[in-house]
């Protein structure tokens, strides 16, 4: 199959091994990748914050990109929920509404697409530790990703898999808002890491790069000891 | 009680909530709190044989009253006036008030009191009623304490859901002169027995009311302490003041919308006592109040329901379920807010009841989690009507300063290579970032204050796909020329 990897800003500065991963994951399945290099940014943040205008100029150029893909594949479910969930209606009575929701209809996040899509459970991966999992917002409620990330952790040998009391909680990102409101972001972090730490696990895994900065800028500040993973880099280990 | 006559909302909003953000013992107080109501909600909860499909018709039912509001609420008013109640139709707080204030004084009135109604804190009736000398007492245990206190209600359900029994025991001695107590019997005792004296001196009992059932005419009032029982049926005269968009068709309706909301609201099967007053007292009854009005309190709920997209934020029962599951309102509590209608659903609506530039702060408070859609009973597309106010905020003003970096950040992402450039400078720029790091001109400091920020990697994920892509194809070049 051919698979068009959907890489967020934040993923290709910040933590470029997330998407390498993905990357030696779908190959080793047998599949061909590719990354439409005139992607950007989804447009999340001006579209979270009320820009809706400036939100469809940058989201049209993303349309654009990914006009001839088969099928995209985010590994962030906040950015995948921006293309899957949010374009059409960004785009409604637009212009560009019928191609915001052919994007929308193939868009897919990581842990769907290899669960639900690729119909693969285990993709041989081996990965020492006790761990546990967190539910990025946009992931679980706007594209409903609850298990799939689960099944295929629990498929990882050497991976022991606890789950947090608050693993449904909100980490406290929130894009802008983690800017904007500082001090609840913080304090919705520390509930969250509070939870992680109560668990003993010796990594935080998320299927959402966004989550996991916020977490493990309060973990690396406050713990130190609990490493956040992407679900991609646990999956790709051997 | 609001912030508004002091500081601008946005400014006493960020203040407060920046403050109790850091009240390590109250937030853990709260979460306490609603750890036990979530244990409740989920345990009665999986009784539904299926939450999903009760929750679609309840939605349904809502959808219906507040769509056709104009005939259910007639047909309500044709139902009630039939057995000698009184409408009167409110457009606005001060509408209402007066029509209250006047009552009082033309039946002349000595002394009021008032069980739980969210619509007078709106309309500010007790403090309009004090004005004009008329003493009023609130019922509820929770309204009765925050009254003490001198405070108003912390969240819409649980009023004082902030306070611990010591506190509130401390309250009760100095207000009341009682002995201090730990036991929340006791502390209910004290109460009771001020409040019984206050059933029997009163001659008007105000009330809201959770659903107005159009077909029987009748007021449904839901609540676990009989205080509103006694509140409205001891003295002579009963107001219930409630929101027009309360109204649903049918009394067949409350056999879902009583459990739902019991069920939401507090995780009860059904709350201790639901009644339902249709009237003032009918010939050849015993009981009852000899006047019974009810005023219908548009206060500009109509200018939501004027807005297609946000209309069915006038499906809320009241039930709270929201605020109990927002991460926001558990760190920043519910005074925070400075509004009526506090958590997710009061974010929604305040900025159409009062004023969209001077409330938009609450919209956007929020990281969108979505935690209050997935929970509200009826429906309400809560979080992303939060996503709309903000939009519709910017439409009618931008801020200057961030309409200019949402126009430069647009204009770099409409330029993939300027973008890509974007990507290789970031790691040059990461290493000049210990020069300005925690000073005024550190351009991450909101961040880095209280957590650490992650380090640009040494190559974007566009430069080593780059690279990966070659050595692959080489790799195929070469396995081909193999063979």
């Amino acid at each position: 199959m051919r698979i068009t990897l959907f890489v967020p800003c934040f993923i290709d500065s910040l933590y470029p091994n997330v998407a390498m991963s993905m990357v030696k994951i779908f190959e080793q399945l047998g599949h061909s990748v590719e990354f439409p290099e005139n992607q950007t940014c989804c447009g999340q943040p001006p579209f979270n914050s009320g820009y809706w205008e400036e939100a469809r100029s940058v989201a049209s150029k993303q349309l654009e990109a990914f006009k001839n893909a088969d099928c995209i594949v985010s590994g962030s479910g906040s950015c995948g929920a921006m293309f899957k969930v949010f374009y059409p209606e960004l785009f409604h009575g637009h212009a560009l509404e019928a191609e915001a929701k052919a994007l929308s209809a193939k868009t897919w996040e990581f842990s769907e697409f290899l669960v639900n899509k690729l119909n693969v459970s285990d993709v041989g991966a081996r990965f020492e530790g006790r761990a546990t999992f967190h539910d990025g917002c946009h992931g679980l409620r706007e594209l409903g990703t609850k298990e799939a990330p689960r099944t295929l952790l629990r498929a990882v040998k050497g991976l022991e898999l606890v789950e947090m009391g608050e693993a449904e909680s909100c980490c406290g990102f929130g894009g802008t808002f983690a800017v904007k409101y500082p001090q609840i972001s913080t304090a919705m972090a520390e509930v969250k890491c509070t939870s992680i730490c109560e668990t003993k696990a010796d990594y935080v895994i998320s299927n959402d790069s966004s989550c996991l900065m916020q977490i493990s800028g309060w973990l690396n500040r406050n713990v130190g000891s609990v490493k956040c993973m992407h679900l991609a880099e646990v999956l790709a280990a051997r | 009680m609001q912030a508004t006559d002091e500081a601008p909302p946005s400014s006493q909003f960020h203040s407060d909530a920046d403050r109790s953000a850091n009240d390590g013992p109250r937030r853990a107080a709260v979460y306490r709190a609603l750890s036990n109501y979530k244990t409740a909600r989920d345990r009665t909860g999986a009784t539904f044989t299926d939450w999903k499909s009760a929750r679609a018709a309840a939605s349904t039912i809502k959808h219906e009253a507040v769509n056709n509001l104009d005939k259910y609420l007639e047909q309500f008013e044709r139902n009630f006036t039939a057995r000698g109640g009184k409408v009167f139709w409110a457009n606005d707080s001060r509408q209402a008030r007066d029509y209250i204030l006047n009552l009082a004084k033309e039946k002349n009135v000595k002394a009021i009191v008032k069980s739980k109604a969210m619509t007078g804190e709106e309309i500010h009736l007790n403090e309009a009623l004090v004005a004009e000398g008329f003493g009023v007492v609130e019922s509820d245990l929770g309204e009765f304490i925050q009254q003490l206190k001198g405070e108003a209600p912390y969240h819409f359900v649980f009023p004082c859901m902030h306070l611990r029994r010591d506190e509130i025991s401390d309250l009760f001695n100095r207000e009341l002169g009682t002995a201090k107590t730990n036991s929340p019997e006791e502390l209910t005792m004290i109460a009771r027995k001020v409040l019984r004296r206050t059933y029997i001196e009163a001659d008007m009992g105000i009330s809201g009311g959770n659903f107005i059932v159009a077909d029987a005419g009748m007021i449904s009032i839901t609540e676990n302490e009989g205080n509103a029982r006694l509140t409205v049926g001891v003295p002579r005269i009963h107001v219930a003041l409630v929101g027009i968009e309360k109204v649903v068709p049918r009394l067949g309706d409350l056999a879902l919308l009583l459990p739902m909301l019991a069920t939401a609201g507090t995780g009860q099967h059904l709350t201790g006592y639901n009644s339902m007053y249709g009237g003032p007292r009918q010939p050849g009854e015993n009981d009852g109040p000899e006047e019974f009005h009810v005023v219908l309190l548009d206060n500009h709920r109509t200018r939501l329901l004027a807005d297609p997209e946000q209309r069915d934020a006038l499906h809320c029962i009241r039930c709270g379920a929201c605020l109990n599951v927002c991460p926001i309102f558990k760190n920043i509590g519910g005074h925070t807010y400075g509004t009526t209608y506090q958590g997710p659903i009061g974010s929604v609506i305040t900025p159409h009841f009062r004023g969209l530039q001077d409330w938009k702060h609450l919209s956007g408070a929020s990281s969108l989690c979505g935690a209050c859609t997935e929970t509200c009973p009826v429906g309400i597309d809560i979080h992303h009507h939060l996503l709309r106010n903000r939009r519709n905020a910017v439409t009618q003003k931008p801020t200057p300063l961030e309409n200019l970096m949402w126009k430069a950040f647009s204009f770099l992402m409409r330029r993939p290579r300027l973008y890509s450039f974007a990507t290789k400078v970031a790691p040059l720029a990461a290493k000049l970032h210990p020069l300005v790091q925690g000073t005024l001109a550190d351009p991450v400091r909101v961040w880095t204050d209280t957590r650490d920020f992650p380090e640009p990697a040494a190559e974007s994920f566009r430069t080593q796909f780059k690279r990966h892509q070659s050595t692959r194809a080489s790799q195929t070049e070469s396995t081909n020329t193999t063979r």
